[in-house]
C-alpha cells in the first residue's frame, strides 16, 4: 500500500469576516500529481499557503507522511507565484537556486561549494546551465519560473506545492515544467499544482481538486473532471467550456 | 582655511566627531540597504521621526543623556510606532504610506511638545538635546563615539552573521517563511537595525534629516552592482565617505553644519551613481541606446541594399 504524503483535515481560511477557504480536507498518496482546480478567488493558492504555514488558518490540521507539517519541513519543497518577489533583486538565478538549500544548511551556515554544485545541477535540470551568471532581472518570465523550479529541487523535497507554475510561461517553458514533474513523479515525489487551465488538465494531472472555497470534488482525473463537477465549481462561469466543447 | 583642514587631523575633538560621522554613515548604510530592497525606504524616515519622543521621555525619567538610554527610549516608541502602522493597516482601509504619515507627524508632535516641556523645566542638563531635531555633530564626544562603535560593531556583526538569512527574507519572505525561518522576528530584528541607525545619527544628523542617510547609499550603490553581498558594503563605504566629507567640509568653513552637508554628500554621490553607474546609469544607458541604434541602422541600410541588388538582378 502506498503511503499518504499529505493529509490535511478541516482546514478553513478566512480573510477579516469573509471565509476564503471552508473545511477542507483531503489526503494526497504518495507520487501523484494532482492539480488543483476552481475559478478566481476560489482559495486556491490559499489552500497552498495554509497547508504551509505562510497565512494563519482559523482550524485544521496538516500532516506531511503522517506527522505534522512543521516536523516534517525539510520534506516540502514550494514554488511560489512568481510575481509574489521583485526580480530587480541584486542577485543571479545560480544564488537564488542556492537558496534552495538554505533549509539542510541551517543557521549561519554559509553555503560552499557543494551548494553551489547541487545548484548547478537542479539548473541544468530545467535547461537553464547558461543562465547561471545572469542577474534575475534579466530573464524572461519563463525563465524565472524555471530558475523557482529549480530551487524547489534544490530543497530536495518529497513533496512539491507549485503555485501557478504555467502562468505567463513560454511553450518550452511549459513542456519543461511538465517533464519535469514526470520526472519527479518517477522518483516517487508527490506534486500539488494550483492549475487554471481547464484543458490541460487531463493532459497533465492524475488526480484533480476541484475547489470553490469548500472541496467540491477530489479524485482520479477521469473519475473526478466531469462537465457536471466542473459546473457545480464554477457556477454559471463556464459557458466556453460548453462552446469550446472540450472532451469530457 | 587649511589650518582648520590641519586641525582635523591634530585636534581630538575633531577627530572623535570625524570618526562618529563616518561610523553612522557606514551603519545607515548597510542597514538601508535591507530596508530599501523590502520597499520600506519610508520605515527610516517614520521610525526617525517615532524615536524622537522616547528620547525625551528617557531623558525625562532618568535626567541623563545617555545614548544607551536613548536607544532604549527610541526602540520603544520605535516597537509602538510599528505596531501602530500595522494594527491601522490591518483594521482600517488605510494604505502603509497613508498609516506612515499619521504614525510619523503625530509621533514627531508628541516629541515636540515634550521637547519644549524639557526646555522649559529644570533638569540643569537639557541643553543640547533640542540639537537633536537637526542635529549638531560638535556636540559629539569621545564617549558617545565609544558607545556608538560598541553598537555599530555589534550591528555589523550580526549582519555578517546572519547574512543568508536576511537575503533570503528580503528576496522572498514566503518561502524564507516555508523554510520554517521566524520571519516576524527577522521583521523586528530588521527593524530594530533601523531604530540603532537612527539613533546612532540622532545626535550628529538630527530626527528630521538621518533618515536620507538610511536610503540615499543604498540606492547609490545598487547603481554599482548586482550583488547584494557588494552593495551593502558599497553602501557602507558610500555612508562613511558621506560622514566623512561632511565633517571635513564643515571644518574647513566656518558657519556650516555637519550633518546636513553629510547629507548632501551622499546626495552628491547618489548623482554621481546616476550619471556614471554601468548599466543603469544614465550615460551608460544612453550610449548602449546609441550603439544598438547604430547597429540597426547599418543592418538595415545593408539589408536594403542587397533587397534592391536583388531585384535589379
Amino acid at each position: 500500500m502506498t503511503k499518504n504524503a499529505l493529509h490535511i483535515e478541516g482546514l478553513s481560511v478566512a480573510y477579516q469576516k469573509k471565509p476564503v477557504l471552508c473545511n477542507v480536507s483531503f489526503e494526497v498518496k504518495e507520487g501523484q500529481l494532482v492539480g488543483v482546480v476552481g475559478p478566481n478567488g476560489a482559495g486556491k493558492s490559499t489552500l497552498i499557503k495554509a497547508a504551509l504555514g505562510l497565512i494563519p488558518s482559523l482550524t485544521g490540521q496538516v500532516q506531511v507522511y503522517g506527522r505534522p507539517y512543521k516536523q516534517q519541513r525539510r520534506l516540502v519543497g514550494y514554488v511560489p507565484q512568481r510575481e509574489s518577489v521583485d526580480w530587480d533583486f541584486p542577485t543571479n538565478a545560480l544564488d537564488v537556486v542556492v537558496m534552495g538549500r538554505y533549509g539542510h544548511l541551517g543557521w549561519f551556515r554559509r553555503p560552499g561549494a557543494k551548494e553551489k554544485r547541487i545548484a548547478m545541477e537542479c539548473l541544468a535540470k530545467v535547461g537553464m546551465t547558461d543562465y547561471a551568471d545572469r542577474q534575475i532581472s534579466q530573464l524572461s518570465g519563463g525563465q524565472q519560473q524555471r530558475v523557482f523550479l529549480a530551487r524547489a529541487l534544490a530543497q530536495d523535497a518529497q513533496l512539491y506545492f507549485m503555485d501557478e507554475p504555467f502562468v505567463g510561461v513560454d511553450a518550452a517553458t511549459e513542456k519543461a515544467i511538465i517533464q519535469l514533474l514526470q520526472e519527479l513523479k518517477r522518483q516517487g515525489k508527490t506534486v500539488i499544482v494550483v492549475h487554471h487551465d481547464l484543458a490541460t488538465v487531463e493532459e497533465y494531472f492524475d488526480s484533480v481538486l476541484l475547489l470553490n472555497v469548500e472541496l467540491r470534488a477530489y479524485g482520479l482525473t477521469r473519475d473526478v473532471f466531469t462537465r457536471t463537477n466542473l459546473h457545480q465549481t464554477y457556477g454559471g462561469k463556464l459557458a466556453f467550456l460548453d462552446r469550446e466543447k472540450v472532451s469530457l | 582655511m587649511i589650518e582648520r583642514l590641519a586641525s582635523l587631523f591634530t585636534d581630538p575633538n575633531t577627530q572623535w566627531i570625524l570618526f562618529g560621522c563616518m561610523l553612522l554613515g557606514l551603519c545607515s548604510g548597510v542597514v538601508g540597504c535591507f530596508s530599501y530592497l523590502r520597499k520600506q525606504s519610508l520605515m527610516g524616515d517614520t521610525l526617525a521621526h517615532a524615536a524622537l519622543p522616547g528620547i525625551c521621555i528617557a531623558f525625562m525619567l532618568t535626567g541623563t543623556k545617555s545614548m544607551l538610554l536613548f536607544l532604549i527610549g527610541a526602540g520603544i516608541s520605535g516597537v509602538i510606532a510599528t505596531f501602530g502602522i500595522g494594527w491601522i493597516t490591518r483594521y482600517s482601509r488605510i494604505k502603509s504610506d497613508a498609516a506612515m504619515g499619521i504614525i510619523l507627524s503625530s509621533f514627531f508632535g508628541i516629541g515636540i511638545v515634550l521637547l519644549t516641556q524639557i526646555q522649559h523645566s529644570n533638569y540643569g542638563n537639557q541643553s543640547g538635546l533640542d540639537k537633536f531635531l537637526f542635529g549638531q555633530a560638535a556636540s559629539m564626544i569621545g564617549s558617545d563615539v565609544w558607545t556608538m562603535m560598541i553598537v555599530c560593531g555589534i550591528l555589523l556583526f550580526v549582519c555578517a552573521l546572519l547574512f543568508k538569512e536576511l537575503k533570503l527574507f528580503s528576496f522572498d519572505p514566503g518561502f524564507a517563511r516555508g523554510l520554517g525561518y521566524p520571519t516576524a522576528v527577522l521583521d523586528q530584528l530588521l527593524m530594530f537595525f533601523i531604530v540603532i541607525a537612527v539613533v546612532v545619527g540622532i545626535q550628529a544628523v538630527g530626527v528630521v534629516l538621518v533618515a536620507a542617510l538610511l536610503i540615499t547609499p543604498a540606492v547609490s550603490a545598487r547603481y554599482w552592482t548586482d550583488r547584494l553581498g557588494v552593495m551593502v558594503v558599497l553602501a557602507g563605504i558610500f555612508g562613511a565617505v558621506s560622514g566623512a566629507l561632511g565633517t571635513l567640509l564643515s571644518s574647513m568653513v566656518q558657519n556650516l553644519p555637519t550633518g546636513p552637508l553629510s547629507v548632501l554628500s551622499a546626495t552628491a554621490v547618489f548623482c554621481l551613481s546616476v550619471l556614471c553607474g554601468p548599466r543603469r546609469g544614465v550615460l551608460s544607458k544612453y550610449y548602449q541606446t546609441a550603439r544598438m541604434k547604430r547597429r540597426i541602422q547599418t543592418d538595415n541600410s545593408g539589408q536594403s541594399q542587397s533587397i534592391k541588388e536583388g531585384a535589379a538582378s
